[in-house]
């Protein structure tokens, strides 16, 4: 099939745009495969890696849009072409256009002059930018959440102590997930106020604490997130550091949660020092088991869902965890949860965990080790040896993060967009070995609205098709935007086993593969 | 607002990013800015990392530029000849817009503007004649810019052509322009034909002696005052100039009709005055230019105190590297044509018309100016928006002319070279289109942003001198 490209120059549209013009063009008929992207070094990487860096690409430059498109013949590829120049200047069809009356300011100095009460930026922009404008919403007074991944390592740490000194957050670089003052930002849960504080460097393990915290019945003071390489060495658990000093100072907060991938040993001592000078309970999750230092009020949990349990038991000592649990047991929607059928063929026998939040997928991965004693496979592997070769093919049981940069490449995050996830599930299900499907559904703000309707079709059509298991554990809460019980009712009726924690669907999951193996 | 106040403030956010983010926060009701941000232009890291480095310099030079052009009180002395007053004029000397530029490179309206003049000083009678001397290297060019002097279109000035003298009250500096011809077939688009030479001959011999002597008669004429009214009757000094021209018609009437030999040639010259809405053009360019010179020298800053345009080059002067000429090359503008013509037919942008946007008037007004909004794109609200758009390159804000639509805020002033590249954002001007050949005229009107380059190659100039 013939490929033609072409560039488009003095025009920059942000990549979720240019994501969804490609997901346009790949849905025109008689297109193979066509990506509209801006030509900057690292997507050129990209379009190498996929075949597409054609030689007028080459000497593009960084704010040029290159597009290619693969289609049955050449005069396809042109005029696909030329109406994705009209998409770049005008928008997608029926897309609502951002360009309104109002004006719009091209710069943080100009956004503060036009809204001087402004106290928090939120920065997506590309992470070779980001940097730049984070510091100059410091500079100018704001706190700052920034979503940006691929930020260098060396910039976080200067933003951060340039934060600290101004007595500002820095969250993030790549911070999904926070709550500040009530307010979810990104991608984040609709969690009533309270009294547990949180401070996270994982963004769906925050989401997913945060909502059960919420479907306990408790709240949330403040949920700050850090950034996943917070506790490295490299930046010394600063964001950490600062965010539970003011959770301890803070008298909405009387329970505080930790969770982060075990930080450096020199960190661990601060935090330990720090949770030191404070009465309050600290429930930490490392995300494995760690060992429980000598101090009365830390709580070590392992699963997301004991965390938030655990917090929610230490906030209220009249409840005990046990009725707790019941309270989450009781839900009346999961009424024949525990009668999952196995598979009939003995071939069936594999896990396969398709996630679309990293922190949900290394969970998962979690529990299987702590049950199994043996490591999934995994493009983001507990253990290196345990990394898969190829991520688009998976291995005996694989747990998979959609999430991970390498399947993000020119499409929106899983969470917004279920194609990837779909067509993987379909993929799978054609494996004569699989025994499990394994799937977190992430509701909140940023998620997609209505995924049980992504999902329906395809849950049903494979279990028309197969005997495999399909267990979905479903993240959020009643408040969010989606409609929770109907997503939980629509995926139970479509066939599959919906929890409402990560940790139960995991634990089901692996249960079942322990079932199949010890018959 | 410090981390411990966090929870006493509801939360305000600025979004840069992502539009779904503002979306969400708005369902929430939490009050949200979006910003429309865009990579920065591309320029050598190393030269941005000595800018960054040396920020506090910069931006301390750029305060007392800003102070300069603050206090420029531009006013109108009265007439003379050209040679007599514009520093360096000579005979064989033409001024002409925009930066340095030869014969060669010239475009067809400058070259015509340039054979009317010859003809007009009386060295040649035909135009063969005139574009054989002209290409001889027996005339010498030069930029208006280079001799305190301003033009607009081809902005030719030569020896013997009577210019208008202006005063920056405040430093002492003088700044010189012609008279406007007005519109139609006229010298600075280029046309030499014989109605062109005659208009400007009566100019000469008729309007320039009553002219100076009636202003002489006021003593001095207000520029700084009358530009500030005119903003504040929809004009922003350069595609509109009806109030500003209105206003002067005032002021010079009775004082015409006082000084006047012969009443019949007194109200000629009112009526010429009265027929053309851009008379006051050639008023605010000079007085822009009055008011930017002297600030044109300060060691360090990044303030943009020249942007003109021959029709070839787009050039650009900095505070902090004097005279300094950075180009690159003049874009065709976007533009509404007179019936007959399209964008086939119109030159590059030409003129030094663009000190009005330099001294925050023109392009960066055109939100006092509701009655020219056709030329970007319309509605009112597109002109609000294009002048909110300029308040992000600029180093301040007029304390002396002000937007009514806009709760009388100061014009944005002082462009910073730095911003505009950190915002990729050049400055927005109006303009009128001359077509491309020579003698033909005027095509159309409308706007142009400056092309990026200068800007650039000014960002080099500006670090080798610090």
């Amino acid at each position: 099939m013939p490929t033609i490209g072409t560039l488009v120059q003095g025009k920059y549209l942000d990549s979720v745009k240019l994501m969804l013009i490609s997901q346009e063009i790949r849905q025109q008929s008689g297109v193979q495969d066509a990506v509209a992207i801006m030509a900057t070094t690292e997507n050129k990487a990209i379009l190498k890696a996929t075949d597409m860096l054609l030689p007028e690409f080459e000497g593009a430059l960084e704010t040029d849009i290159c597009i290619a498109v693969k289609a049955e013949t050449e005069e396809l590829c042109r005029e696909i072409i030329e109406l994705v120049k009209v998409w770049l200047q005008k928008g997608l069809p029926g897309a609502v256009q951002s360009e309104t009356a109002e004006f719009q300011p091209r710069s943080i100095e100009g956004a503060v002059k036009q809204f001087p009460e402004a106290n928090l930026a939120l920065i997506s922009i590309a992470g070779k930018y980001a940097g730049t404008e984070a510091e100059k919403a410091l500079d100018k007074g704001l706190h700052v959440m920034l979503f940006s991944d691929n930020v260098p390592l060396e910039t976080e740490l200067k933003l951060k102590q340039y934060a600290i000194e101004k007595n500002l957050l820095l969250m993030g670089p790549d911070c999904g997930t926070a709550i500040i003052n009530g307010t979810p930002l990104a991608f984040a849960n609709s969690v009533r106020p309270g009294k547990i504080g949180i401070v996270s460097a994982a963004g769906t393990g925050l989401q997913e604490v945060s909502s059960i915290i919420h479907n306990l019945g408790e709240g949330v003071s403040q949920a700050f997130g850090t950034g996943g390489r917070d506790g490295k060495k490299a930046i010394g658990g600063l964001m950490l550091l600062f965010c539970l000093e003011y959770l301890i100072d803070d008298e909405h907060t009387d329970a505080i949660v930790l969770i982060s991938k075990v930080p450096d040993n020199e960190v661990v001592a601060k935090l330990w020092e720090l949770i030191k000078s404070t009465r309050k309970p600290v429930v930490v999750n490392f995300l494995k088991s760690f060992e429980k230092p000598a101090l009365d009020n830390v709580y070590p949990a392992e699963t997301l869902a004991d965390t938030a349990q655990l917090a929610v038991r230490l906030l209220n000592d009249a409840k005990s965890a046990e009725q707790l649990k019941s309270v989450l047991s009781n839900d009346s929607l999961f009424p024949n949860r525990a009668l999952v059928t196995l598979p009939k063929s003995p071939e069936r026998k594999y896990l396969r965990g398709l996630f679309s939040g990293g922190t949900l997928c290394y969970e998962a991965q979690f529990v299987y080790h702590q049950k199994l004693g043996d490591f999934a496979f995994s493009n983001a592997p507990l253990e290196i040896e345990y990394g898969l070769n190829d991520v688009w093919q998976s291995k005996e049981d694989t747990i998979i993060d959609l999430g991970a940069d390498e399947f993000t490449v020119g499409r929106p995050h899983p969470m917004i967009d279920f194609s990837l996830r779909i067509k993987k599930l379909e993929e799978e299900s054609r494996d004569p070995e699989v025994a499990v499907l394994l799937l977190d559904v992430v509701l909140g703000y940023g998620a997609h609205l209505s995924p049980h309707l992504e999902l329906d079709k395809t849950i049903k059509a494979i279990k028309k098709d197969t005997d495999i298991v399909i267990i979905c554990s479903v993240v959020g809460t009643d408040s969010d935007p989606q409609n929770r019980q109907e997503v939980i009712k629509t995926l139970q009726q479509s066939g599959a086993v919906a929890t409402t924690t990560n940790a139960e669907a995991c634990a089901l999951a692996v249960r079942i593969i322990q079932a199949i193996r010890s018959t | 607002m410090s981390l411990k106040d966090l929870e006493k403030q509801p939360l305000r956010v600025v979004n840069l990013g992502l539009q779904a983010f503002k979306d969400d926060l708005e369902k929430q009701g939490v009050p949200v800015v979006q910003v429309d941000w865009q990579p920065p232009a591309k320029v050598d890291a190393a030269a941005w990392e000595k800018v960054l480095l040396n920020s506090d310099k910069i931006r301390a030079a750029n305060a007392k530029v800003l102070e300069i052009i603050q206090q420029g009180s531009p006013v109108l002395l009265g007439l003379d000849i050209a040679k007599n007053v514009i520093p360096d004029m000579q005979d064989d000397l033409i001024l002409h817009a925009g930066p340095p530029i030869t014969w060669d490179r010239m475009c067809g309206p400058m070259r015509g503007a340039i054979i009317g003049a010859l003809i007009y000083e009386g060295k040649v009678k035909t135009p063969e004649e005139a574009e054989k001397l002209a290409k001889s290297g027996a005339i010498k060019y030069a930029p208006c810019h280079e001799h305190n002097a301003v033009g607009p279109m081809a902005g030719i000035i030569s020896a013997s052509m009577p210019v208008f003298i202006i005063k920056n009250e405040a430093f002492g500096n003088y700044a010189y322009c012609t008279q406007n011809e007005g519109l139609g077939r006229v010298l600075r688009y280029g046309a030499f034909s014989e109605e062109v030479i005659e208009r400007l001959k009566w100019m000469e011999k008729v309007m320039y002696p009553f002219l100076d002597k009636a202003i002489r008669s006021l003593g001095k004429i207000d520029l700084k005052s009358l530009i500030a009214q005119a903003l504040h009757m929809g004009d922003e000094v350069h595609n509109r100039n009806r109030a500003g021209t209105s206003l002067l018609f005032r002021q010079l009437a009775p004082a015409i009709l006082r000084t006047c030999s012969v009443v019949e040639n007194a109200a000629k010259v009112l009526e010429f005055i009265n027929g053309n809405d851009h008379f006051f053009l050639n008023l605010s360019m000079p007085a822009a230019k009055a008011i930017l010179d002297a600030a044109g020298k300060v060691s360090h800053s990044s303030i943009v105190t020249t942007m003109a345009r021959n029709g070839t080059d787009f050039g650009i002067r900095l505070s902090g590297t004097g005279d300094e000429w950075f180009t690159g090359k003049a874009l065709v503008p976007d533009a509404l044509y007179f019936p007959g013509y399209t964008k086939d037919d119109a030159n590059p942008d030409i003129g030094d018309s663009s000190i009005t946007e330099t001294a925050g008037l023109g392009g960066f007004a055109i939100a006092a100016a509701p009655a020219i909004v056709q030329f970007v794109g319309g509605s009112a609200a597109d002109a609000l928006k294009y002048t909110q758009l300029m308040y992000e390159i600029t180093f301040g804000e007029s304390q002396n002319y002000q937007i009514p639509a806009l709760d009388f805020r100061g014009t944005p002033v002082g462009i910073d070279v730095l911003k505009v590249i950190e915002l990729n954002l050049t400055p927005f001007i109006d303009t009128g289109v001359a077509h491309k050949n020579p003698g033909v005229g005027q095509v159309g009107a409308g706007v142009v942003s400056a092309p990026i380059e200068p800007f650039l190659k000014a960002i080099e100039g500006l670090v080798k001198s610090l």
